[in-house]
């Protein structure tokens, strides 16, 4: 991991953290979603996207959803890319409805390759193309699944000219997307103001700013206008409090960046909101082709209108959950060992 | 000129002809309807032709074209000649179909299953994962009986050589197998003889097939199978056709509205309460289905339906997510996949088609340009076939531009030069001309395998030389006939005549959607009046009297704010444009509770629940609904639209009373207009009641007038209003239908009814306020000062409008969302 990719983190950590940079780090992890209607709600149908997925590097030590009211009706299943989803059914009135999802997660840094050394850009898309017989193995198909348009990312040829100065000929793929999320950092402004979730693709294009999803979107577009494969990875970053002052309760938020998949590496990820590659303080939730098929909360009211959720996330280390919560409040699962 | 009908046909040499042979000489199996078409005499055929046109008028068989200035629903358009296909042509085509359905059903099972074509290399995952209609949250999914594609269709195109090849496949919704059946009914009436003797393959049996399978394929725990039709709504362009097919399969016609998931488990909501569907034979795009897991913003899908089908509690014909093998990229790649996956070489070919996202098909794309029809590679770019030989310059630069920029959205397609048949012309000369024909054939799925309709759609192209056959650009159709070598037995599932057993008197098992719209509709017609009532006499005052100064007119406009009849504003500021202000509560419909909105929402309603009213009742709410399109502008003017209105209101009660059938959904009329003259009437009253005493009496003027009793009040009493007996009149006479009272007793009565007939108690609520009018004390309003008798019955009134308010929502709980579980009674130690 060279200095220049993650300004934030090294310039942050105190020499004596240096030491503990190979060890895995725990998160108590609090997402709180209520919503307040102006009628009471008789039926409403809510899938959530909320349980930290299971990766090499990522544990999901303990995981707790609390709903209130209590539904008529709760199952869980497992959608098309492997994400784990809890279904909830309300049949009675109701003018509220709270969920709290509570996780313990175990993070380590990924492995990640020396940029330079991956493979050129053309090779990867040419081995992500067709061509007639060829057989693909289980990694390859999964990578198909991210090539094309979905409901927020567009292929077009704009998207491929922009895109092109980071990809000159012959470039590592890698160490071309690594410049691609740069320029994305540096030319787009952060702007919750901007856009909402409907807004399309090519206007955070052409406004040049917008927030993490947006972000998002855009660098998938850039990449699969290309022939490449990319994917939508929703989940939650550990952020700092200012300088001096403590940890609060609620202050993060859910956050989105994109992996994308080499064949010698795998899916590497990239944080285009931030300029890094995300290690041990990015907590991963599931993924999708875009936001539309992996939202933390997707829900169905009958009657009403529309109604703008409150939600505090709130991503807490292992050694400060005592600060914050005070006493005892989530308790850690003594009996689960580290990974090793 | 009969005689020279074939003679003056004009085959084109370098196409097919379906009746002629080369030597010009009818082929066989046209041979004997080519003599019959010889030998009638002159006028015969103009004759059958009026036949043809009437009956499609009189079974009212429509085809709606998206944005036809002519307006939405346009008849269809039938060709009187029968197309003929001789037996032994029509066992290959029928054989090949079937293989072809069973081949695509094979794929949708693995593209939703294990995916293997892919990792094979046998398809481009392009072509599937870049489809909008790969749904994503069917991956998984195992329909009862491994069934994908139920119902499937191909469109057939011949080529001049005889050969038929596959130019489109429908695999989501397939259309048009109810038209065919249509255009059954209609020319074997027209050529009843020829029908008979040339022994026509029927087409029940296909019918009967599609509806024996689906109830036997479907999850039915030993339940009697309930199948239903879900169609979009009667905007849909084959809208005719869903409720044709939904009549004549005996599956009730439903919309996702009439459909809700408990448990997993679909339900029809009718107003006797849920029943369980088994089967659902959709018209609906897979998007609109589910806005909890597919298109979020669909209003027209099942919330929680995917649940549903994932714990295979119900069958869905067709799959969700069938519809991404609608794209003629696949064509190309289908040969490959048949020895792969049935062990079969493909029995009919597809025409020939490139998918230009491979390097070698784009440069022959490009190469033989002017051989080739250029098509989109994905459903969802909505873009027409572009003729490679009509390009030119500009046009044709652009095209290769565009090929070349994003090859792997395109296909290029051979360019078919299509059969033609014989259509008769009866608008200028009457003579056969030939049009460019095309088949639409269909299989459906059944436990033993495909069977495909003995029959097809044949669609013929509008006009001479035309390249498209498109029924959405006013195509043409014709009936086919199969010959067989042995007699038919004639069945159908329509019964001949009805014996006793099919009598029907008022329906029972009345969707709850219907219900809803007619309780509505109640409570809309009852409103437009109440509020009509109200701004004539505001109207009527507000020039004449010192405006907002007079308390008595102050009370009026009060009392016009509580019913939602002004904004509450009015009467904050009452000076301010009084005029402008009422006129606007006429003829704004985008002011909420203003009497032009009341009969939008009315016009809506009634929309909802057309088929239930005589086309005079109809015509009675269209003349209703244009009174306010131009706005006043003059005092006078809008009084005479208000009296306009509040006549035609009246003609609709007369409707309501007097002509609609009196069956479970009417009462729910009724129940609507009561609720609704309930709240307003106590609302209206209280305002007089809550005003100092000194003003009390002064506004009984104008509420004996929106109240609509002020005659009965002169014919009684011959005085001035007194707050006694005008309590009376208003409030608990119930001789006068437009007293609380008497909404309070004619409520509990049929709601009593409605609840015994469709078995949900009664809430007791009535009850108690119907005892509290009754035990009220008429003597204390005797005395001249009688405030605190005037407020205790003001707050009765404010209960017994909260009243109507909480009926109208237990009533949506019980009878029309099905909110409330049944509870069960408990007896009390």
């Amino acid at each position: 991991m060279s200095a220049a990719l993650q300004p934030q983190a090294d310039q942050e950590a105190p020499p004596a953290a240096k030491a503990q940079l190979d060890c895995p780090v725990r998160y108590h992890l609090r997402h709180d979603t209520i919503y307040h209607y102006d009628q009471p709600v008789g039926e409403s149908r809510q899938l959530l996207r909320l349980t930290p997925r299971e990766l090499p590097w990522q544990r999901c030590l303990s995981h707790h959803v609390e709903i209130s009211p209590e539904p008529a009706r709760r199952l869980n299943f497992i959608d098309g890319f492997g994400n784990a989803v809890q279904s909830l059914h309300f049949e009675r009135d109701h003018e509220t409805l709270f969920i709290r999802a509570e996780s313990w997660v175990e993070r380590d840094a990924p492995p990640l390759p020396a940029l330079e050394d991956s493979p050129p850009w053309e090779q990867v898309r040419d081995l992500l193309g067709y061509h007639a017989g060829r057989l693909a193995d289980q990694r390859a198909l999964e990578a198909m699944a991210f090539m094309f348009e979905s409901p927020h990312v567009r292929l077009k040829r704009e998207f491929a000219d922009y895109t092109a100065a980071d990809f000159p000929p012959g470039r590592p793929l890698l160490e071309a997307v690594d410049a691609l999320m740069q320029r994305i950092f540096r030319e787009f402004t952060f702007d919750p103001e901007a856009t909402d979730v409907s807004t399309p693709v090519t206007e955070v294009f052409e406004r040049r700013r917008g927030v993490c999803q947006d972000f998002a979107h855009f660098m998938l577009s850039c990449l699969r206008s290309l022939g490449l494969s990319a994917r939508y990875v929703s989940g939650y970053l550990l952020t700092r409090p200012p300088p001096g002052k403590p940890r609060l309760i609620g202050a993060d938020a859910t956050h989105a960046w994109i992996s994308v998949h080499c064949p010698q590496h795998g899916w590497v990820d990239f944080d285009p909101t931030n300029a890094l590659l995300p290690a041990r303080e990015h907590i991963v939730l599931g993924w999708g082709r875009d936001f539309s098929d992996i939202s933390p909360l997707r829900g169905v009211i009958l009657g009403g209108g529309e109604h703008e959720p409150e939600i505090a996330v709130t991503v807490v280390p292992e050694d400060e959950v005592a600060l914050v919560y005070g006493d005892g409040d989530p308790a850690f699962p003594a009996a689960i060992p580290l990974i090793r | 000129m009969p005689s020279g009908l074939i003679d003056a046909y004009p085959p084109s040499p370098d196409r097919y002809d379906e009746m002629l042979a080369a030597d010009g000489r009818p082929r066989a199996h046209w041979q004997g309807f080519a003599d019959r078409l010889h030998n009638f005499p002159d006028d015969n055929l103009a004759r059958r032709a009026d036949f043809v046109r009437d009956a499609i008028e009189a079974d009212g068989v429509t085809y709606n074209v998206y944005a036809d200035p002519k307006g939405t629903k346009r008849p269809w358009e039938l060709d009187m000649l029968p197309l003929m296909v001789s037996a032994d042509e029509w066992a290959q085509i029928s054989e090949a179909l079937a293989q072809r359905a069973r081949l695509l059903n094979a794929v949708l099972g693995n593209l939703y299953g294990d995916q293997s074509l892919l990792a094979e290399g046998l398809l481009p995952p392009a072509l599937v994962f870049g489809q909008h209609g790969y749904k994503w949250p069917c991956r998984g999914v195992q329909p009862p009986g491994g069934v994908w594609l139920h119902n499937y269709a191909a469109d057939l195109a011949r080529s001049p050589d005889g050969r038929w090849w596959v130019i489109a496949d429908r695999t989501q919704g397939p259309s048009g197998a109810g038209y065919a059946l249509q255009n059954r009914l209609i020319v074997s009436r027209a050529f009843p003889d020829a029908f008979r003797d040339m022994h026509v393959q029927p087409l029940a049996g296909f019918f009967r097939a599609l509806q024996d399978s689906l109830g036997r394929l479907a999850p039915t725990d030993g339940e009697a199978p309930l199948t239903v039709l879900l169609t979009p709504g009667q905007y849909n362009e084959t809208y005719f056709e869903h409720a044709f097919l939904a009549r004549y399969l005996g599956f009730p016609l439903v919309e996702g509205q009439d459909l809700t998931v408990r448990d997993d488990t679909v339900y029809l909501k009718t107003l006797r309460g849920l029943r369980r569907v088994h089967a659902i034979l959709r018209r609906l795009d897979d998007d609109f289905c589910d806005p909890l897991e597919l298109r979020a913003d669909s209003a027209l899908g099942i919330p929680g339906l995917l649940g549903a089908i994932r714990a295979g509690r119900v069958l869905m014909a067709n799959a969700l997510g069938s519809g991404v093998l609608e794209s003629g990229a696949l064509f190309g790649f289908l040969p490959a996949i048949s020895e792969r996956l049935l062990g079969e070489p493909l029995a009919m070919p597809s025409v020939a088609t490139w998918w230009c996202g491979e390097p070698p098909a784009l440069e022959y794309a490009l190469e033989h340009l002017d051989d080739l029809v250029i098509k989109p590679a994905f459903a969802s770019m909505h873009m027409e076939a572009v003729f490679g030989h009509q390009l030119r310059g500009e046009a044709r630069r652009n095209m290769i531009a565009r090929l070349q920029a994003q090859p792997h959205a395109y296909v290029a397609q051979e360019w078919v030069r299509l059969a033609q048949a014989p259509v008769w012309s009866r608008y200028r000369e009457q003579r056969l001309m030939p049009r460019s024909v095309g088949l639409r054939v269909f299989a459906t799925a059944t436990p033993e395998g495909y069977v495909v309709m003995p029959g097809a759609l044949t669609r013929v192209a509008p006009r001479a030389g035309m390249e498209v056959i498109s029924m959405q650009r006013g195509g043409l159709s014709k009936d086919t006939w199969i010959k067989t070598e042995t007699p038919v037995v004639h069945t159908s599932l329509l019964k001949k005549r009805l014996g006793v057993i099919d009598l029907v008197c008022a329906a029972s098992d009345i969707p709850s959607r219907v219900g809803e719209n007619l309780f509505w509709m109640g409570r809309y017609a009852e409103r437009c009046e109440a509020s009509s009532r109200i701004l004539r006499a505001a109207l009527a005052r507000a020039s004449s009297s010192e405006g907002g100064r007079d308390p008595s007119f102050r009370g009026l406009l009060t009392a016009a704010c509580h019913a939602g009849v002004l904004p509450v504003e009015t009467i904050e500021d009452p000076d301010e444009d009084i005029e402008e202000r009422l006129l606007a509560a006429v003829f704004d419909p985008e002011q909420a509770g203003s009497v032009a909105a009341n009969l939008r929402a009315l016009a809506f309603a009634a929309s909802q629940v057309r088929e239930r009213m005589s086309s005079d009742n109809w015509h009675a709410l269209n003349r209703l609904e244009q009174v306010l399109q131009t706005p006043a502008a003059t005092l006078d003017q809008a009084l005479a639209a208000l009296d306009r209105v509040m006549l035609s209101c009246i003609s609709l009660a007369g409707f309501a009373m007097d002509d609609m059938t009196r069956d479970e959904g009417w009462r729910f009329l009724i129940l609507g207009r009561r609720a609704e003259r309930m709240a307003g009437l106590a609302t209206l009253i209280s305002v007089p009641l809550e005003a100092p005493a000194e003003v009390r009496e002064r506004m009984f003027d104008w509420l004996l007038e929106t109240a609509n009793s002020i005659v009965t009040y002169r014919a009684r009493y011959r005085r001035a209003p007194e707050t006694l007996p005008v309590a009376h009149l208003l409030v608990f006479d119930t001789s006068n239908p437009h007293s609380v009272a008497f909404q309070v007793e004619t409520l509990r009565h049929d709601l009593e009814r409605t609840a015994s007939e469709l078995g949900h108690p009664c809430p007791p609520l009535l009850d108690e306020l119907s005892a509290q009018l009754r035990r009220f004390d008429l003597t204390t309003l005797e005395a001249e000062r009688c405030d605190g008798a005037c407020g205790h019955l003001g707050r009765l009134l404010m209960q017994i409008q909260q009243g109507a308010h909480i009926l109208s929502d237990e009533l949506h709980r019980r009878f029309f969302t099905h909110t409330v579980r049944p509870v069960a009674l408990r007896r009390v130690a």
